[in-house]
């Protein structure tokens, strides 16, 4: 079982003895496997600007016309677009269990977890994976709602996007633990995702300012991790890298992503039965 | 190359009562065995292999693989065996080749190694013209051998397929098989199958396990099973019922009869070896003018040893869906 047992075979390519990959390469590898059929069939990410631009062209002007005097700042697109951001990654992260179904199904997940590959590098990896997709069509979003007189800091915007992908990681994983928990009805991962989602999505403040909203739904915001990388979202791209807001939407992130893989990971390793 | 000791699992559902589905499991294989473990669905046999590649935890006992215990050092265990499971390892997105090369670098390839090794496999496996479809698009006999050349990929000196044949024709499953067996003689490995094609488990195993309820109830070649459990049958039917007892009086006498049995004209008869007693009792027969309006010999099929062990068939239980006709038990 070592390299002695290799030597006997000249004629063959084979490992040189038993490797152990990085926790990180193992990551890496997971996402680009991930990736390959995004990259063969591109057009998936074109796809996943619709929703985004949908909102930016027939959501924005509405919020422009009904509250744009009374939003923090001022500017809408400042206050609209960071937040059309997260949800773009909130809509991609959450539905990339959906794969893991699939290939729970057909056996590919399997055959992964009896190969030396960390579980939770494999989770990691996932999550990665959706947020590639989720950077290039960040950067389309932002670019072409610059004629638009959209402005952002640069390096907020770099900021944000590390964010996005850190709180990606948690909302993938959290996902991931949703559809190994239901895999043998897997018509509830879709009841349970979309049931948790829009609750999130309306109680951060993405779309519509919580401030106008009545005491109690405020309340509820503020127990929404969403919420706090929303708010930070917004001022990184504002410019205003060293506020508690951003520091706040960090450590919501990092929750996120710590409690994601905690119950990724746990859930992963019952995942075989 | 595996040793096992009082392995164990139970399955404790939210409702219903608890599943023992592996009780107390002693086996031990040695390196460069080919072993079939055999038995009726909900034997035992996937949660065993389950077991023995770290997919799930034993619920007590032991099992060492490779060198290593399946729940103290899984890692080492994951490193050095290959699994092909059951369903299609391939992910259905991905390419042919971009799956071996992943596969290869996941086991410490560097990606010219990976892609250098795919294009080895695909070439024993004659899956090159397949190398950049779809896995999607391949056939079920071309997905099964990709799916083999992924438990390949590090030439583990241990493979454990399960139901490697499932859903493949005769054809194929011949075809997967000379592949599979050309491939351990090059590289001297252990193989573990479970599979409930009884043929499949007869031809290409030296070894037979037969598992049922979570027990092993035998453990040697295919042909000594047939031999001590089952052994060679004679069917003889008397023109006449009355001529039956005299028949059977001659039936006794083939070398090595016994349980012989009379049912209305039928005379059955466990003997040594059926294609040389049955000529010998009919020639007797024919000497004493007894009338015989039928004769049949058996051999024995490893389903007679599962019936001879459990009292039911294989068969019937609708586990084995064998490509072979169906020969009836008598």
């Amino acid at each position: 079982m070592t390299a002695t047992t290799f030597e006997t075979l000249p004629a063959e390519t084979l490992p040189a003895r038993e490797a152990t990959r990085s926790w990180w390469g193992d990551a890496w590898l997971v996402m680009t496997r991930e990736l390959m059929p995004t990259l063969r069939d591109p057009f998936s990410v074109v796809f996943g600007l619709i929703q985004p631009v949908v909102f930016l062209g027939l959501f924005g002007p509405l919020l422009a016309g009904s509250v744009g005097d009374g939003l923090p700042g001022g500017d809408v697109w400042a206050w609209f677009v960071p937040g059309i951001l997260v949800m773009t990654t909130l809509f991609g992260t959450s539905t990339t269990g959906a794969n893991l179904l699939f290939e729970m199904q057909t056996g590919a997940h399997e055959r992964l977890l009896v190969t030396p590959l960390a579980r939770s590098a494999q989770l990691v990896g996932r999550s990665w994976k959706e947020m590639v997709p989720i950077v290039a069509q960040s950067v389309v979003v932002v670019a072409v709602m610059l004629p638009f007189g959209f402005s952002f800091s640069p390096a907020g915007a770099v900021l944000g996007l590390v964010l996005l992908a850190v709180f990606g990681v948690g909302i993938g994983s959290l996902s991931y633990a949703l559809a190994i928990a239901v895999r043998k009805q897997d018509w509830m991962f879709w009841v349970v995702q979309q049931t948790l989602l829009f609750p999130l999505l309306i109680l951060s403040g993405m779309l519509l300012p919580l401030e106008t909203g009545p005491r109690w739904m405020q309340v509820a915001a503020d127990l929404n991790p969403l919420r706090y990388v929303v708010d930070a979202e917004r001022a990184l791209f504002a410019g205003d890298l060293a506020s508690s807001t951003v520091a706040w939407g960090a450590v919501a992130a990092v929750l996120t992503a710590a409690a994601g893989l905690l119950v990724g990971v746990r859930t992963l390793a019952r995942s075989a039965r | 190359m595996i040793r096992t000791r009082g392995l164990t699992k139970d399955f404790t559902g939210g409702k219903g009562p608890t599943v023992h589905a592996v009780r107390g499991l002693d086996l031990d294989i040695a390196p460069g065995e080919l072993v079939a473990v055999l038995g009726p669905n909900g034997a035992g046999k996937t949660t065993t292999i389950r077991m023995l590649t770290t997919l799930i935890a034993p619920t007590a006992g032991s099992a060492e693989v490779a060198g290593a215990d399946v729940a103290r050092d899984p890692a080492t265990v994951r490193r050095r065996i290959g699994y092909v499971g059951q369903g299609n390892g391939a992910g259905h997105a991905q390419r042919a080749v971009d799956e071996l090369v992943v596969q290869g670098t996941i086991y410490g390839l560097d990606r010219r190694d990976a892609r250098r090794r795919a294009a080895e496999l695909m070439g024993q496996l004659d899956l090159e013209p397949l190398a950049r479809r779809k896995v999607s698009d391949l056939s079920g006999g071309q997905r099964r051998r990709l799916d083999v050349a992924l438990g390949l990929v590090h030439a583990p000196r241990l493979l454990f397929l399960d139901e490697p044949s499932t859903g493949l024709d005769p054809h194929n499953r011949a075809n997967l098989w000379e592949h599979i067996l050309r491939l351990r003689e090059r590289h001297a490995m252990t193989v573990v199958l479970t599979t409930h094609y009884l043929d499949e488990a007869d031809q290409m195993a030296e070894r037979v396990v037969v598992v049922d309820e979570g027990r092993v109830i035998a453990d040697d070649t295919a042909a000594a099973l047939k031999h001590t459990l089952a052994g060679d049958r004679l069917v003889l039917a008397a023109a006449d019922p009355a001529d039956a007892p005299a028949l059977a009086d001659l039936a006794a006498r083939a070398p090595g009869a016994r349980g012989v049995e009379v049912e209305g004209a039928e005379v059955r008869a466990r003997v040594a070896d059926a294609p040389t007693a049955l000529p010998a009792v009919l020639a007797a027969a024919g000497a004493r003018g007894l009338a015989v309006a039928r004769a049949e010999g058996h051999q024995p099929t490893l389903d007679d040893v599962f019936l001879s062990l459990t009292g039911r068939s294989l068969r019937e239980e609708g586990a084995a869906r064998s490509a072979d006709p169906v020969e009836v038990a008598a």
